[in-house]
């Protein structure tokens, strides 16, 4: 009874954030209520009993990738004028496209059946003496090692693919070699001068200067 | 136990007895803690520090509260009223939402969850909104910019932090906070795993934009950071949210790695004072480095997160995983 409440109540604001994150005019908004999309859709994990599930969204959505999301479209300067410029030549064609998507949408929806068998598969349940995380690391570490391994594979290059795309090195920038700091003696950078009273003093002959650095 | 508290409503107001039982403490620990910190900060540099308000200062924390609560608010012209009020409230709440699962003594956490530690690192990963929502509703330059540095920072030393929680739970064989401390009954992970510990303890010092990290609020560049535009009791709590979330590394820091409530003298019985004792001791290390350290510069920051942090911790997790498995020594859960 509760946990039927507690859902009803997190899918309605999951859904009704989803709708928010299109139709809020300021992005950041958007960005925010997808957050808020997160949260609930973790919750939601957390009712059907898969914890584990819930916290690494929590943690990986929200945590990380979100806050990138929001760090970019908070520095993006939108032009809200600009953006609805075109909306009323180009609204036929949107709506055009969007009723053929809805009209598939149909389609599927009419034919769709769940196969009797099927059903059984579904729900299978978490096994009684394991917790959530420890099913689903025995299942990960086994059956689905191969892909499992895959699919860090692609994020790792994905993620290579990327720092190599962006990355472009501006030969101004300065560099700091700690090593070469750390290992600097006080001779290499210092001289003593026996200066004279009243007589000042001249600096001895210089050394190289990518000796001392 | 009676058979009323096996009721609903008997588990509600229990819920809520507990959870009144640790926020009392705690929120008196938040207030009292920058006392502390001014105490210990005034022995370190030679000063006395707070000693006018009531015996030895005693009284400061609630002349401080009261001055917050009697000045202004001040939401400024420009500022996203919703998002510029909700932040601090953010802040504040999760730093204390994460004591739920905390267990301050053996099966006294509220919530004694199986994912205890992925719940904390979830809320503490959360932490960063407060603050980068903060920079953007405030509509002012500094803000923003003190936003920007302390999100970019907190999710790079997240990811370090998540290596070490790893490989502490690698050694429990388990993800309950309870039974965390309980595998360290015979070796608090803070011996064998003594490079993590450091580095988990300075990555909570990131975590919390405390000195010497604490760039986001560098008065000497970008005036106070994100919470620049805020006044009263706005900027009440977020100066306590901060206190809240030292706290909250420091029992972390605690139950991680030097074994929670258990007692470091056999003769002795465990129990929660030296939980408390032990946050206390992180604590202090947290003002000592505060009064000895100077701030860091932003690329420095970045090169000590993620070329030298990150990569200690892979390669200590890699290692104590193939230790472990060779030897034998899986905890099985």
């Amino acid at each position: 009874m509760i946990a039927n409440l507690a859902f009803y109540l997190f899918s309605f604001i999951l859904l009704a954030s989803a709708v928010m994150v299109v139709t809020s005019r300021n992005p950041v908004h958007a960005v925010l209520f997808l957050i808020l999309g997160f949260v609930n859709a973790a919750v939601l994990f957390l009712l059907t009993g898969a914890e584990f599930l819930a916290f690494i969204l929590a943690i990986v959505y929200v945590g990380a990738v979100a806050v990138i999301f929001l760090f970019v479209v908070m520095m993006l300067d939108v032009d809200f004028v600009k953006l609805n410029e075109g909306f009323q030549r180009y609204a036929p064609v949107g709506a055009l496209v969007a009723l053929i998507m809805f009209i598939e949408l149909v389609f599927i929806a009419g034919n769709w059946a769940i196969a009797p068998a099927g059903s059984a598969d579904r729900m299978f349940p978490t096994p009684e003496h394991l917790t959530s995380s420890v099913a689903l690391g025995s299942l990960i570490y086994t059956s689905y090692l191969p892909l499992f391994q895959l699919s860090g594979m692609v994020l790792l290059v994905a993620m290579i693919g990327a720092i190599v795309l962006t990355h472009r090195d501006r030969q101004r920038s300065l560099h700091q070699n700690l090593a070469a700091q750390h290992a600097r003696t006080p001779e290499q950078t210092l001289a003593m001068v026996p200066a004279k009273l009243g007589e000042g003093a001249s600096l001895p002959p210089k050394q190289t200067q990518k000796e001392t650095l | 136990m009676s058979p009323f508290w096996d009721t609903n409503t008997g588990i509600v107001i229990l819920t809520l007895l507990k959870t009144l039982a640790l926020l009392v403490p705690l929120l008196i620990g938040v207030a009292y803690l920058t006392y502390f910190e001014r105490k210990v900060m005034g022995a370190i540099q030679s000063r006395k520090g707070p000693n006018v308000v009531g015996p030895f200062g005693l009284m400061q924390p609630f002349a401080d509260a009261l001055k917050m609560l009697t000045k202004e608010t001040i939401i400024p012209t420009g500022a996203d009223k919703f998002l510029f009020i909700l932040a601090p409230m953010l802040t504040f709440g999760l730093a204390i939402i994460a004591w739920a699962v905390m267990p301050v003594n053996n099966g006294w956490g509220i919530a004694d969850i199986n994912v205890g530690v992925l719940y904390l690192f979830a809320v503490s990963s959360l932490g960063v909104y407060g603050i980068i929502i903060a920079g953007w509703a405030s509509n002012s330059k500094y803000a923003f910019l003190g936003a920007l540095r302390s999100a970019a920072q907190m999710v790079s030393y997240e990811v370090s932090m998540g290596f070490v929680m790893v490989t502490v739970l690698i050694l429990a064989g388990s993800q309950n906070l309870n039974s965390i401390v309980l595998a360290q009954k015979h070796l608090w992970f803070a011996v064998p795993l003594f490079p993590l510990f450091i580095i988990f303890f300075i990555s909570g010092l990131a975590e919390t934009n405390r000195a010497p990290f604490d760039l986001a609020e560098g008065e000497s560049e970008i005036v106070a950071g994100f919470f620049v535009e805020y006044s009263s009791m706005a900027f009440g709590l977020f100066f306590l949210g901060e206190y809240a979330n030292m706290i909250l590394i420091s029992g972390m820091t605690t139950t991680l790695f030097l074994g929670g409530w258990l007692s470091p003298v056999p003769f002795l019985p465990s129990g929660v004072l030296w939980f408390i004792l032990k946050v206390f001791l992180c604590l202090f290390v947290f003002i000592w480095v505060r009064a000895t350290l100077p701030r860091l510069r932003y690329d420095q920051l970045m090169a000590l997160g993620w070329k030298v942090f990150l990569p200690i911790s892979l390669v200590y997790l890699v290692l104590v995983a193939g230790v472990v498995e060779y030897f034998g020594l899986l905890p099985v859960a």
